[in-house]
């Protein structure tokens, strides 16, 4: 049997009758015992990313339909920023604040300052934190992990167990400090920040693929009673090893490639147009062979505009 | 005064995005001012107004001491102030968070670097910038911690107060700090508005930044002498916090002395009208910081007090 206790991380009052509210869910065996290893899934600190939310309820899922395989403790956070999740929004609304720049809070702090705060003080002390996220509404991600550089070799005998298609390590952006991620790191919470899919999306391929990885990282935890497989293989890369195909126009970009594609050096990657004078602004071609990874879906575009990005071939698979 | 092309970006429908920088005088880069790069900074495009049209009288009348040059670019980025948009009003993001910048970066990350290449060799520089909080300060100049911060130099503007704060690893993006790391003197100056403009804390902005140049040997401009600053850090304001969220009534404002057990705002129910908490000053002191909004959360921070200061 499996007690599901739903908790408060913190909560705070809102000024018209409503409380801004972080709940977890916490999963664990009716014979928990405190010294139990601990694995914590998070996701939605961006309101805009919901491809965590499909993976979030088909670990609950599994877990109940074998419940007696559960030998530890799961914590799942699905939404760290509900208000933003409930406006469409990928900041905290009114405060325009990322919240993934805010880490790791301050008790003494302005509101938001004091939920990060919180939501650490809550996590850490986890054998393991999965940091789930979605893609932004611009480009589709196929399911990665991003390794700061700082965490790289300590996190990836970990992040191997995700069942990503792909390991980039030293990619700044998503693990940079004062992100969920990092300040865990810190902490001594060994931390996985994933990302995959598009914004405001839910691709239940991506999330059973997650979903698979974090059972094998459970097993190998020992917080899964199943015997830990290898699921796939990801390619592993660092930032230097990673081509970046960017717009220098500005037009509509209109692919040329599908999504998760293998490209040859040469390959066109798209095009970008001027639906006012029907010209071919300018062509993109992909200068390695490799693994499209993340392609541009929001066609609009300026110079600096990212349109995809190619993990080379001879990259390390592990 | 010349007008430069800082950089141009084309738009798919509007017209071209394009930062301009207003020199003054010939020679040494010795200042440059730098207006609003977020959508919703008024009051500093209106100060950066102000200052070109005073600093063309200057120019026009000799007051540029020679062998000194002065840029201002009075904006960063107007295509998000045309759309009300608080960020780039294509991807949201913050150019302010996006310095140093790289050449090769997503669009921000290039206007960042175009701004920093322009502006990185002037030994003085300036910029006009708002704190995430929505609310009024005391006017004031802000510096980082980065170990390359003077605050005897910040006092000669002559502004009431020069705030130190430790960089957060949020601040290490911003213009302010990389600007400090490329070995320019850089303050952030605040006045007490934001989205709206007060023609008043915005002529004391322009005098400060003119009696700075001033005193820097750069301009000649007769100005009063301003006030010798009080210099503190950031730790050490006392932050005022509410018990209740409703209907926020603020009784004390910017700048006004407070004593301890003074009344300095009122929450009310948002519903029924009723009083459910009397905010009560803490300590003795000035009032730095307050929040503006007229709804407030739980725990918020509606005052910054400089603690058992004196006017």
């Amino acid at each position: 049997m499996v007690i599901l206790m739903i908790e408060t991380v913190i909560a705070i009052g809102l000024p018209v009758r409503e409380n801004l509210t972080i709940r977890k869910n916490r999963l664990q065996p009716v014979s928990a015992r405190s010294n139990m290893p601990r694995i914590s899934i998070v996701t939605g600190i961006h309101g805009d990313e919901l491809e965590g939310q499909f993976v979030c309820y088909e670990v609950a899922r599994r877990i109940e339909c074998e419940k007696e395989k559960l030998k530890g403790i799961v914590d799942l956070y699905p939404c760290l920023n509900p208000l933003g999740m409930d406006a469409v929004y990928r900041n905290v609304p009114k405060t325009e604040i990322d919240m993934n720049r805010m880490f790791p809070g301050n008790t003494e702090g302005p509101v938001i300052e004091k939920v990060a705060a919180a939501i650490i003080a809550d996590i850490a002390g986890s054998d393991v934190c999965i940091d789930l996220h979605s893609s932004d509404t611009f480009i589709r991600e196929v399911p990665q992990v991003r390794l700061s550089e700082v965490w790289a070799e300590q996190l990836l005998p970990y992040a191997i167990h995700m069942n990503v298609d792909m390991i980039w390590k030293n990619a700044t952006k998503t693990v940079d400090e004062s992100t969920l991620g990092y300040s865990l790191n810190m902490l001594g919470t060994p931390t996985i920040v994933v990302e995959m899919g598009i914004g405001n999306h839910i691709d239940q391929k991506n999330g059973k693929q997650l979903a698979d990885g974090i059972f094998q990282m459970m097993s190998h935890l020992g917080i899964w009673d199943e015997e830990p497989v290898q699921l796939r293989k990801p390619l592993v890369s660092k930032d230097s090893e990673i081509e970046f195909i960017r717009a220098n126009a500005s037009g509509v970009f209109l692919p040329s490639i599908a999504y998760h594609c293998e490209v040859e050096a040469g390959d066109k990657i798209g095009e970008v147009v001027h639906p006012l004078t029907g010209e071919i602004v300018q062509s993109y071609y992909a200068q390695n062979t490799g693994l499209v990874f993340s392609l541009r879906e929001y066609p609009m575009v300026y110079a600096g505009s990212l349109l995809a990005r190619i993990i080379k071939k001879s990259e390390e698979v592990i | 005064m010349f007008v430069d092309t800082i950089c141009t970006y084309q738009s798919p429908y509007r017209e071209d995005f394009t930062i301009k920088g207003y020199r003054f005088g010939k020679g040494d880069k010795a200042a440059c001012i730098l207006g609003p790069i977020r959508g919703n900074e008024i009051q500093q495009l209106y100060i950066c107004s102000q200052l070109i049209k005073k600093l063309k009288e200057l120019e026009a009348n000799n007051c540029i001491n020679s062998g000194k040059e002065i840029m201002v670019i009075p904006c960063v980025n107007h295509f998000s102030i045309n759309t009300s948009s608080r960020f780039w009003a294509v991807d949201n993001t913050d150019i302010n968070r996006m310095f140093p910048g790289t050449e090769y970066g997503d669009t921000t990350s290039r206007i960042a670097r175009d701004v920093m290449d322009a502006i990185h060799e002037y030994t003085y520089g300036i910029q006009f910038a708002s704190f995430y909080m929505s609310g009024e300060f005391v006017p004031h100049i802000r510096m980082m911690e980065t170990g390359y911060q003077n605050t005897s130099l910040a006092n000669l503007f002559g502004l009431p107060y020069v705030m130190v704060r430790k960089p957060k690893p949020i601040d290490t993006k911003t213009l302010n700090f990389n600007w400090q790391n490329e070995e320019t003197a850089a303050f952030s100056v605040y006045t007490n508005r934001n989205d709206t403009i007060d023609p008043i804390s915005a002529r004391q902005a322009v005098s400060s930044v003119l009696r700075f140049l001033t005193r820097m040997g750069i301009v000649k401009y007769e100005s009063h002498s301003g006030y010798i600053s009080h210099i503190m850090k950031e730790e050490d304001l006392s932050n005022v916090y509410t018990k209740e969220a409703g209907i926020f009534h603020n009784y004390a404002k910017a700048g006004q002395e407070i004593r301890y057990g003074d009344l300095m705002a009122e929450i009310t129910d948002p519903y029924e009208g009723n009083v459910l908490e009397k905010i009560l000053a803490p300590t003795d002191g000035i009032v730095f910081f307050m929040q503006t909004e007229p709804l407030v959360n739980e725990s918020d921070i509606v005052y910054r007090m400089i603690h058992r200061l004196h006017e």
